[in-house]
């Protein structure tokens, strides 16, 4: 498993220098001079141009791009703001907790709720149960998340008044609405494959050999048919961790959360170029991670693949 | 001397999935005696496999269901059973089945010793004394079966087709069953492969005293292994007896007269096998009279309107108008 | 008993010949199945209704009355008069609803069928020659991937600044990947089959077994997975427009309307909520049919 893992985070590395590759080359599109938006619209041509030449905006894209990468891999240094005139890296460092907590606890929720209602959904198929939930995440997989995010508001914070609507300012309860905004939707999309993945397994010829054996109708289930149908389960719980890292983005500005996603859009409308390159880098990143956890359990529940790197 | 383990009386299966309910098995009568191996034959779709699933009652329970007959095994009808007592008593237990395809049906994420541990030590509560230990059972099975107890800890992926089989006939045979259902157990093994699991699984058979019921469409592994043969048409059968019965005697259903037809013979040279000609005929839509007149080359008028009785001589009986008592056709000689 | 050589194979061509017309009539047995699926009806209904609206939008209604401001009647919640009620600038909202769904279909429409062409294109390349090619291909969707959609998106409208050309282009940049994954996959899951390796010992050259077998056999996923792509390119674009980075007002826009309404949440839910419905039963219509087709094309997966 040693091997596997390091193999796997070998890969990590071209595949983060690629996203780097991807964001910095798009972001470079972006119309406007730097120059003119750090220093405003009075300042001299002389300050640009200077100003310029100190940034290193004058040499090619190449020696730009590798200045970049070296800035972040040696001194952790991801640019300065255009906005804030503050090194970028401060300013994304405050707002990441915030941030993450909304997407990890949208992500339990989702595979808590996901995961047992996809078995349990399919286990009854054709039950009222089944065709409740079945209907459900139908709806909640086709509802936009900022919709479903101000639904919440008007029910839960102006009828009922029992939650915050926005702002970290009320501790814990702040977080409720937006971690139920991030991870029912993507709850849903769990439960649709968990239960489809399953009604295919509970088919599978191994499953009546356990049947056949005398095996009690729970430990077919739970012990043979789920075992597999974890498989590609967990490869969609780990790939939907990028849309629940978009969906919190959305999230965030709906309930006014300051975090990155917030952030995001406010550098993206006042073309602070550093501030957004860095920031969809940090979340690429942590998807990258999740993605790598996600392989590494599928290898500890895959014997077919653990067995390729266990020599 | 002879004991009855099972006998099944007008067996009944149908399927519906669709708008016509298919007729799988339709009306199926059997009797095998304890020790004894039956030969189960006939082609693709003529309700071989659905009888098994029947005795186990393992019938796809949505679309699968039971119409009508009885399944009497070790004096019980297994069709009245609670379910519970079906799988603690009878799954397992008593009634094994190995099925066709090995490479599927062992479940590809638990190590085999786990998946043979699991029927032992659901079943072994009431039969052994304190010495028993389940590790112990699946080593002994698994050397019964010819693969080292060292292998235990091994996936099915890291097995190859025959020795898959083997690990399915080792959970199969692990709680030493009165009868052992195999279900084309060699039709997806190579040919070599296929004399050895077979000659293993008649040595076991014999040292066990398992009854079994053998289901196959190779004429060559009924000669081998079995003691009683039964011929399947369209969810019924249409000549049973003994090896002898079948393979010496002269009267014969056509259709048992078609089959051994379509096999090369060494001693009889022939430019071309004879196969039988048409299709079987769909389950959704039988034809009236005997199931098989549209394909007879002996076909009567009566057989387009009535099913045959069963002709009986000894052990040996067949369902056909040719050997009917009141013979149509000395009726219109006389 | 015998059969005589020239019956039997007359018997195999009749044989042949049935399978053939069988297989000719596969779209309508699709089509037939669809039409049993009481989901798949609904929802094709309702997309006919919102596709004939959205053309025929300027036939039925004026124009003019999407962006012409009147505040005496602002904020009027749904009425005879008004069906959804107005907006903030006294604007119809029903009507802004019909000429707003020009735009969300066609982001979504027009988006799902450029990237799946380009990411079509590249997935079977890479499935059809393999090797380098492949791997080159594949190295850069695992790193496309690698950025979360909507974030990827977020960076080309940045990039582009907001409007619907440039939401239209990141948003295929963004859906490009996993489209050639798809592709690709479904591409090689048929190579391997052994019909095509059937079509290829009978002599069929390549060119023949990708019109023939190829294409024909990867249209049905492709085709489902498509109907869906559609449903959330357009939940991805309600929610860029309500962020601000695409549709720019007084152009309606469903999610740029709600972004509108946001502020009224309180006092005038209904400016919120009755766009949302739409959007939902739009989106849950191409899901409904996606499914509905996959089981249409793949009856056994029903019971």
């Amino acid at each position: 498993m040693a091997k596997y893992t390091i193999k796997r985070l070998l890969i990590l590395i071209p595949i983060l220098f690629g996203v780097a590759f991807i964001i910095f080359t798009i972001m470079d599109f972006t119309p406007g001079d730097p120059a003119i938006r750090i220093l405003g619209p009075e300042s001299s041509i002389e300050a640009r141009e200077q100003l310029r030449e100190e940034l290193g905006l004058n040499e090619p894209f190449w020696t730009r791009f590798f200045e970049y990468i070296r800035g972040i891999v040696f001194d952790l240094d991801f640019g300065t703001s255009y906005r804030t005139n503050n090194p970028v890296f401060s300013d994304i460092f405050s707002r990441m907790p915030v941030s993450l907590t909304v997407a990890f606890l949208g992500m339990i929720l989702a595979t808590v709720m996901g995961l047992p209602l996809g078995v349990y959904s399919a286990v009854k198929q054709y039950s009222k149960s089944d065709g409740f939930l079945r209907v459900a995440s139908t709806v909640l997989v086709a509802m936009p998340t900022f919709w479903l995010a101000m639904l919440l508001i008007l029910i839960f914070s102006l009828y009922l008044g029992w939650l915050p609507s926005g702002g970290i300012t009320y501790g814990w309860t702040s977080y409720i609405l937006p971690t139920i905004t991030v991870g029912v939707p993507y709850g849903s999309k769990i439960l649709r494959m968990t239960r489809s993945t399953m009604l295919e397994e509970i088919r599978q010829d191994y499953v009546r050999t356990a049947r056949s054996k005398g095996l009690p109708e729970n430990k077919i289930i739970y012990k043979h048919a789920l075992k597999n149908a974890l498989l590609p389960v967990i490869t969609t719980i780990g790939s939907s961790f990028g849309a629940i890292l978009g969906g919190s983005v959305i999230a965030e500005s709906v309930f006014n959360l300051p975090g990155l996603g917030t952030l995001i859009v406010l550098s993206i409308k006042a073309k602070d170029t550093p501030c957004v390159l860095a920031s969809v880098l940090l979340l690429a990143f942590f998807f990258a991670i999740i993605m790598l956890i996600v392989d590494l359990i599928y290898a500890f529940i895959d014997p077919r693949i653990k067995a390729k790197y266990a020599k | 001397m002879s004991e009855k383990l099972l006998e099944i009386k007008d067996l009944k299966v149908q399927y519906k999935s669709g708008d016509t309910p298919v007729c799988a098995v339709n009306g199926v009568n059997l009797t095998l005696e304890k020790g004894e191996t039956l030969g189960l034959v006939g082609e693709t779709g003529a309700g071989k496999t659905t009888t098994a699933l029947a005795i186990l009652r393992l019938l796809p329970e949505r679309t699968g269901s039971i119409e009508s007959g009885s399944i009497t095994f070790d004096g019980k009808n297994l069709l009245e059973m609670p379910e519970e007592e079906m799988r603690t008593m009878i799954r397992g237990e008593k009634i094994s089945m190995i099925f066709q395809d090995p490479m599927t049906s062992l479940n590809p994420v638990m190590t085999v010793g786990e998946q043979i541990a699991e029927v032992i030590s659901y079943h072994s509560d009431s039969k052994e004394g304190e010495d028993f230990s389940v590790d112990k059972r699946v080593d002994e099975v698994l050397e019964m079966v010819g693969i080292p107890a060292t292998r235990k800890d091994e996936y099915p992926h890291q097995f190859s087709g025959g020795m898959k089989q083997r690990v399915v006939i080792a959970m199969a045979l692990s709680c030493q069953p009165e009868l052992l259902i195999a279900d084309e157990p060699t039709t997806a093994l190579d040919v070599t492969i296929q004399a050895q699991v077979l000659s293993m699984m008649s040595d076991l058979r014999d040292k066990l005293g398992t009854a079994m019921i053998m289901i196959t469409h190779d004429l060559g592994i009924v000669a081998n292994v079995c003691d009683k043969v039964a011929i399947m048409y369209a969810g019924k059968i249409i000549e049973s007896g003994t090896l002898e019965d079948i393979f010496v005697n002269e009267n014969h259903h056509p259709y048992t007269v078609g089959l051994f037809g379509a096999i090369p013979n060494l001693k009889v040279e022939t430019k071309r096998l004879s196969p039988i000609d048409g299709l079987m005929p769909d389950p959704s839509a039988l034809p009236t009279g005997c199931y098989f007149h549209e394909r007879c080359p002996h076909c009567m008028d009566i057989c387009k309107k009535t099913y045959p009785d069963v002709y009986t001589e000894g052990s040996h009986s067949i369902a056909c108008h040719l050997f009917s008592k009141n013979d149509p056709k000395e009726e219109t000689n006389e | 008993m015998k059969m005589s050589f020239r019956s039997r194979k007359r018997k195999e061509n009749e044989e042949f010949a049935n399978a053939y017309a069988q297989g000719h009539s596969m779209a309508g047995d699709i089509w037939r199945r669809l039409l049993r699926d009481k989901s798949s009806v609904v929802s094709m209904g309702f997309l006919c209704l919102i596709v004939l609206l959205a053309i025929f939008a300027n036939v039925l209604f004026d124009e003019s009355l999407v962006t012409m401001q009147n505040t005496a009647i602002r904020n009027n919640p749904p009425s005879w008069e008004h069906w959804f009620g107005t907006d903030l600038y006294g604007r119809d909202i029903f009507i802004r609803m019909v000429f707003g769904s020009r735009v969300s279909l066609t982001i979504g429409i027009v988006t799902m069928g450029v990237s799946m062409i380009i990411g079509g294109l590249l997935g079977a390349v890479a499935a059809y020659f393999g090797g380098k090619i492949d791997g080159i291909i594949m190295r850069f969707t695992d790193m496309f991937m690698a950025i979360p959609e909507t974030l990827l998106a977020l960076c080309v409208v940045a990039a582009m600044g907001a409007s619907a050309v440039s939401l239209i282009v990141a948003m295929t940049v963004a859906a490009v990947p996993g489209n050639c994954r798809l592709v690709r996959s479904t591409v090689l899951s048929i190579v391997d089959t052994e019909y095509v390796e059937a079509a290829r010992a009978c002599g069929m050259r390549d060119i023949g077994i990708i019109v023939k077998e190829i294409i024909p056999n990867s249209l049905g996923p492709i085709i489902v997975v498509s109907t869906q792509g559609i449903a959330n390119l357009m939940l991805t674009a309600s929610s860029l427009s309500y962020l601000g980075m695409g549709i720019q007002p007084p152009n309606p826009e469903w999610g740029a309307m709600i972004s509108e309404a946001r502020e009224f949440l309180r006092s005038d839910p209904y400016m919120c909520i009755i766009p949302g419905i739409v959007i939902v039963l739009t989106a849950l219509s191409f899901n409904l049919l996606g499914d509905g087709l996959r089981d249409a094309m793949d009856p056994r997966l029903k019971d």
